[in-house]
């Protein structure tokens, strides 16, 4: 194992914390919160030192890296970032337990939105900055960021291949340029002008300058944070509006926005996998609405809320602006559903992937039909395209590591003696970067009636379901680490 | 430059290799996903599975927006008809096609100009071409030209009893009576531009440049042995070895042939010169070669097409007190295993075939850029580049001993008109001049007054 090579990346993705870290900082020192103030000061000199010592100790490093280097990379990386993260939080006393810090900052990096904290608007505006900038970057991905900055000569060769496909989501990742730099500064134009996009319209609804750049970000990422405790409940309907559309937006694969760049129009209208996004989305929306017909005053604020919820869901953020928990039992239980099957591989969402699901469903037909004609040879075609059977494999491999841990998690979670509701949702909501759940864990409801070790359990979730289960699942695997 | 490499196989992994190292955006194309999908792991490229003779997948690899296209696939008809199709889609394209079937061999300046080609390459004739040029100038490890073949830069392997061996830099002049050059020596794997009190050792590998009439001196005054080759000894009748026998028989040389197929040995007896004498055999026994009079041949050159048996084969023959001795490797790479065993020299013909793609990719590259890379020296450690003197450089008419240059640069000749010197501590440039300066691998040298300290 290259753990030289690992260190220096680890040195450099905490590097790019600190230098995030700052504006958090500045508006801290705007506010003269001075707890938070410390918070970040200290965090950012122990994080530095930390990030110049494995500089110094790796800088010579070889440049032989292979998928398991870069499978645990991807994993250490996402665990330190929480980790440093986090000490701002717990350093100024905001959130006075650690865990509950590093939970909170897992949930921002991982685009969770699940939160502990009980009155959000207690906490200061640097640390809500900072929690909500999380989303953003936790979002896209920190080592893709790396990887637009790296210098040409680092960032080409052929393992930085391992890193995208450890980090970026979805079965069949690939690079859309021959070069991973440009690919990822690609990805990262597409990402910040959409963000730009988004906060102009919010702007434009009258918000805050602050509410609407921390409600860019949790949109952009498909995170969630709120910085109200009623959510996007107290907005008005325009800019609930322009969410419901941004994080449909934000659901999409970045993939399909280049090719609208490039011109390409043909090829994204005829996409398997976005028709089967949007197919799901409004088939959604629309079976909400038939079964909320009266429980709203107006048609059209049914229409808004049935909207605001399928979507936030389904892309994964987990803004809500109602309370879903007290709708009726179908709703919810299709929310829950929808938790599943999440927005497009390539997007910022979490959960299944519609393109997983797609995948899934073929194969599923393809293999029912050969029970039929035990003798017919079939290929599995995405957009014309033929499917390896490797990906197929690996796609329902995945698919059994991924309910194997739900299951366990649920049961780990269960000894806290919640009701089931609560442990099924919670559980559920985490793994795929949703925020809140059912029940007691609902939207106006928070995470903070589990125990610590529930609490660690849905940390790991949340970074196994960020990452799709395996750099997760490799880092805590002993063959990893065991030594020729 | 945006590159598409055609054909995921030997040469076209090697050629990636040496491509994405420079920087280039690279697209492959090849009909196994599975080759793509390693390449892809190894370097950072992208790829396009499919048969890249077909428009659809050439649109996909984005020809339209492409510099240069490289077609190295197995067959030769592919690779010229993707070439053409890709000319088509892009008019604009550069195409370089890899012919190899020397029934093509005569017409390829014609067939260059009837599709629109920019390059033509074949391995195999290239391969002859150096082995011919290691037998005519024996001792050498590799041999090129550059700098419009006005200059010449070999590589010597430092034996004990060579003149070189424990010689100071600035003493070189002396010992081997003539000017040249050492502009790098690699030990152990190190690469370095020496200084004056240098002292080269044993095992080193030195790179020299010289003008093309002191290589003659040179190679007299350092004792090696220079007279001409009149007996080669060839082990294995394909391509190359057709190629080269072909070669040397014109050089009237005489050449023992030996292959294995007796087809192949009846066709080879049929298209070669007279000369050339086909032996029928099987080359691993030792047998049929002491009775072919392996001891009495000057040159032993083994083209098999298995690496093993030609190592095997090259170390029997250095046994037998053979003075020069050839190794064609075919799927390793050159490494440090080479080194250790005494192969002789040893010819790598994909290795050859992309060096010549690579030396054209970068004249295409910088021909609107100030300085032209001619030349990477030790695997890529070293490299020579050529400038032109302006009214803007500095130091114009000044003795080279009073400049300085930064470290690890070496200025290795000055040409003026037609004239090339190797510069000595007198020398000067001036205005037109193109100088020639040899600096280690990652400077980045834009121009002329980039090399003073």
């Amino acid at each position: 194992m290259n753990y030289k090579m690992m260190g220096k990346f680890l040195s450099q993705i905490l590097m790019v914390e600190i230098v995030f870290m700052i504006p958090a900082l500045l508006i801290s020192i705007f506010d003269g919160e001075y707890p938070a103030v410390t918070g970040f000061v200290v965090t950012i000199l122990i994080t530095a030192v930390i990030s110049l010592v494995l500089y110094v100790l790796c800088r010579n490093s070889k440049n032989r890296f292979f998928a398991r280097e870069g499978f645990v990379c991807v994993g250490i990386s996402w665990i330190a970032i929480s980790f440093f993260g986090c000490l701002p939080f717990w350093i100024s006393r905001e959130i006075p337990h650690f865990v509950d810090a590093l939970f909170e900052m897992a949930s921002g990096y991982t685009t969770t939105g699940a939160s502990i904290l009980s009155n959000v608007e207690a906490m200061s505006r640097g640390l809500l900055y900072w929690r909500s900038f999380s989303h953003w970057l936790g979002g896209m991905g920190v080592l893709v960021f790396l990887l637009a900055l790296a210098p040409n000569r680092e960032s080409g060769s052929g393992f930085t291949m391992h890193l995208l496909r450890a980090e970026s989501p979805g079965p069949n990742v690939g690079k859309l340029v021959p070069k991973m730099r440009t690919t990822a500064r690609i990805l990262y134009l597409i990402y910040i002008l959409l963000t730009i996009l988004d906060l102009m319209f919010l702007l434009l609804g009258g918000m805050s300058l602050f509410d609407a750049v921390c409600t860019a970000f949790g949109t952009a990422g498909t995170g969630g944070f709120g910085i109200k405790n009623d959510s996007m409940a107290g907005y008005s309907p325009y800019i609930q509006n322009v969410c419901t559309v941004f994080m449909f937006l934000f659901g999409i694969n970045f993939s399909c926005f280049y090719l609208l760049l490039i011109k390409q129009v043909k090829a994204v209208w005829k996409d398997e996998e976005l028709r089967l996004y949007c197919t799901i989305v409004f088939t959604g929306i629309l079976l909400v609405i038939w079964n909320l017909k009266d429980y709203y005053a107006t048609i059209g604020e049914t229409i808004r809320h049935a909207a605001f919820q399928v979507v936030s869901v389904v892309t994964t953020t987990g803004f809500a602006t109602t309370d879903f928990d007290l709708w009726p039992n179908f709703s919810k239980m299709l929310l829950l559903f929808l938790m599943f099957t999440g927005a497009c591989a390539g997007s910022t969402a979490g959960g299944l992937k519609v393109g997983r699901v797609l995948l899934l469903f073929k194969n599923l037909r393809r293999n029912i039909r050969r029970l039929l004609n035990p003798r017919r040879v079939e290929t599995v075609r995405v957009n014309g395209v033929r499917t390896a059977e490797e990906v197929l494999r690996n796609t329902n491999t995945y698919l059994v590591a991924y309910a194997l841990i739900m299951v366990i998690s649920i049961l780990l979670v269960s000894v806290d003696e919640l009701s089931i509701s609560t442990d099924i949702s919670a559980v559920v909501s985490c793994f795929n970067n949703i925020g809140p759940g059912l029940d007691m864990v609902g939207p106006t409801a928070n995470y903070s009636v589990f125990s610590d070790f529930s609490k660690l359990v849905l940390i790991f979730d949340m970074l196994a379901g960020r990452l799709e289960i395996f750099p997760i699942l490799i880092l805590f695997s002993r063959s990893t680490w065991r030594r020729k | 430059m945006k590159i598409i490499i055609a054909g995921d196989g030997k040469v076209g992994l090697t050629l990636t290799q040496k491509l994405a190292a420079e920087g280039h955006d690279l697209t492959l194309i090849d009909s196994k996903q599975s080759v793509l999908d390693s390449s892809i792991e190894r370097f950072d490229v992208m790829g396009v599975q499919g048969n890249c003779a077909s428009m659809i997948i050439l649109e996909k690899a984005d020809v339209r927006h492409a510099d240069l296209l490289i077609a190295a696939t197995s067959t030769d008809e592919v690779n010229l008809l993707c070439c053409m199709t890709a000319h088509g889609l892009n008019p604009a394209l550069n195409t370089i096609a890899r012919i190899r079937n020397p029934e093509y061999g005569k017409q390829i300046f014609t067939m260059r100009d009837v599709y629109s080609l920019s390059l033509i390459i074949n391995p195999e004739k290239q391969a002859a071409r150096e082995i011919e040029r290691l037998i005519k100038y024996p001792g050498f490890l590799q041999r090129d030209t550059f700098a419009k073949s006005r200059v010449e830069i070999v590589e010597l392997r430092v034996a004990k009893d060579s003149g070189l061996c424990d010689v100071r830099l600035l003493d070189l002049e002396r010992t081997v009576k003539c000017k040249v050059l050492v502009c790098a020596v690699s030990r152990g794997g190190e690469v370095s531009i020496p200084g004056g009190h240098f002292i080269l050792r044993e095992g080193d590998h030195v790179f020299i440049t010289a003008t093309s009439e002191n290589l003659t001196l040179l190679l007299q005054n350092l004792g090696v042995i220079t007279h001409k080759a009149k007996r080669v000894m060839i082990c294995g009748g394909g391509r190359i070895g057709y190629y080269l026998a072909e070669r040397l028989a014109k050089n009237r040389v005489m050449v023992q042939l030996i292959e294995q197929d007796r087809e192949r040995c009846e066709e080879l007896a049929d298209r070669l010169p007279p000369e050339v004498c086909v032996i029928n055999g099987d080359a691993s026994s030792q047998f049929l070669l002491e009775s072919e009079g392996i001891q009495d041949c000057d040159v032993f050159v083994t083209m098999t097409g298995m690496d093993e048996m030609n190592m095997i084969l090259s170390l029997y023959a250095k046994n037998c007190g053979v003075p020069q001795v050839i190794t064609k490797v075919g799927h390793l790479e050159k490494s440090s295993i080479h080194d250790s065993l005494d192969l002789g020299s040893v010819i790598c013909p994909k290795e050859l075939c992309c060096n010549e793609i690579v030396r054209y990719v970068r004249a295409k590259q910088n021909t609107e850029g100030a300085a032209l890379t001619l030349h990477n020296i030790a695997d890529g450690q070293v490299e020579a580049l050529e400038f032109v003197a302006d009214e803007q450089t500095k130091f114009l008419d000044t003795p080279l001993s009073e400049i300085k240059l930064r470290q690890n640069i070496l200025i290795a000749c000055i040409t003026h008109g037609s004239n090339t010197v190797i510069p000595s501590g007198d020398s000067v440039y001036r205005i037109g001049d193109s100088v020639i300066i040899v600096a280690k691998g990652g400077m980045t040298l834009l121009q002329l007054n980039d090399i003073f300290q």
